[in-house]
């Protein structure tokens, strides 16, 4: 398990592992986002959160198509499930390598584009941490999509429709989070909600996608 | 770790291309699949390898105790030779690479990331990582696939090895391997006939 692991994770940061697509796009998308709405700052601090939530799951979304089908189309995901490793595993340490390459870097990067779109000072911890809770869901989500679309060549649009629909519980209340944080209310009950997703989607997704899984490599 | 399969009927797409299949691979032993393109061998591999389910019969004796090699070596063009093997050795829990490297001679490309292999080496490559495996039973499809004369002589030699050792080896192949000790099924006899059309399908014709 720490093998492959590591593994992932060495070919994210290796030349063409695109370790940097999801950051890059994230800041491509903070960054332009005054420039498209003006630079009227009080419009900025109020969509700021809902903005930089958007990014973090567009730039997650991006690098999905490649979770999977880079190891279906060399064969080694034929190996893996000939490998002593319970697919279950493989494929939460798929998520994990993805949500390490793609979803840490989101979350540390977030507030400093926060300061680009004029985020208040009591958002930045909320932000941080509703991405904190949310971006493994993501994944997790993420890989379950992947697994269901392993087969098709360039099933990269499919995969976004089918995804779309089941980040969108994330989204709501992630993004309500920060909201609520930014300006300054309680927050508990959407960090529950989305806490809870977070948890129930990581115990619960790794079975079906492991499922889904076995019927595609039929 | 007698690998005994029995009455096996497999599929395709849907369609059954082998049916009534069955044999018996003892330890020590080596077993030759022959059959023309589009038999079924490749299927046959897949469902002995636990791939996908068989329409009917039983595999017994397989589980836990095989080592697949299909088609594509499962290689990662980013990583070198070494990497790529010591991820397939901890996978398996194996303690060394060195075995493996020295068996098809890969010592001298060791640093060299796999991307930059020509296509033989790299199946050499694919190859070597049955021996990380430790498992007894080797199910091989087209092994000697873009492999010189040289390095056919080698594979046969870690199959014959491997065989000292007690394993066994089920490999689909269309040339001679030089292996003596093998058995030869041919799968072509055990080819499916077109089931009859039931009423349901008839409805559509």
């Amino acid at each position: 398990m720490i093998a492959l692991l590591m593994r992932d994770l060495r070919l994210a940061v290796r030349a063409g592992g695109g370790f940097g697509l999801g950051l890059a796009f994230f800041l491509i998308v903070t960054v332009m986002v005054p420039f498209s709405v003006g630079p009227n700052s009080e419009l900025l601090t109020r969509i700021a959160p809902g903005v930089l939530w958007l990014g973090a799951l567009l730039s997650c979304l991006l690098s999905l198509d490649r979770l999977l089908a880079l190891d279906w189309e060399d064969g080694s995901l034929d190996l893996l499930a000939t490998a002593p490793l319970p697919l279950e595993g493989v494929v939460t340490i798929k998520a994990l390598a993805h949500w390490i390459t793609t979803g840490l870097p989101l979350v540390l990067a977030a507030p400093v584009l926060g300061v680009l779109l004029n985020l208040p000072t009591p958002g930045f911890f909320w932000l941080v941490i509703s991405l904190f809770l949310g971006t493994p869901a993501l994944s997790v989500i993420g890989t379950f999509g992947a697994a269901l679309t392993v087969g098709l060549k360039r099933g990269g649009l499919l995969l976004s429709l089918l995804v779309m629909p089941l980040y969108v519980p994330t989204l709501i209340f992630g993004a309500e989070v920060a909201r609520r944080g930014a300006e300054d209310m309680a927050v508990q009950t959407p960090l529950l909600m989305l806490a809870g997703i977070s948890a129930a989607v990581i115990a619960l997704l790794p079975f079906a996608s492991a499922a889904v899984l076995r019927i595609n490599l039929r | 770790m007698t690998l005994n399969v029995t009455d096996l009927s497999i599929a395709r797409g849907g369609l059954p291309v082998l049916e009534g299949l069955g044999f018996t691979l003892e330890p020590g032993r080596a077993l030759i699949l022959r059959g023309p393109n589009g038999i079924g061998k490749t299927t046959l591999l897949r469902t002995i390898a636990g791939l996908q389910p068989p329409l009917s019969g039983h595999i017994t004796g397989a589980e836990d105790q095989i080592a697949y090699a299909a088609h594509s070596d499962g290689l990662k063009p980013a990583l070198t030779v070494t990497e790529n093997l010591t991820f397939w050795a901890s996978v398996f829990g194996a303690s060394s690479i060195e075995p493996a490297l020295d068996a098809f001679q890969l010592v001298a490309l060791r640093d060299r990331p796999a991307g930059a292999l020509s296509a033989g080496q790299k199946r050499r490559l694919g190859l070597s990582r049955m021996l990380v495996t430790g498992r007894p039973i080797w199910i091989m499809d087209e092994p000697t696939v873009s492999l010189d004369t040289g390095a056919v002589a080698m594979f046969a030699d870690a199959v014959r090895a491997h065989l000292g050792q007690g394993g066994s080896a089920l490999i689909a192949t269309h040339i001679d391997l030089g292996l003596d000790e093998a058995e030869v099924l041919d799968v072509g006899v055990f080819k499916a006939r077109l089931p009859a059309l039931d009423d349901f399908d008839e409805g559509f014709l």
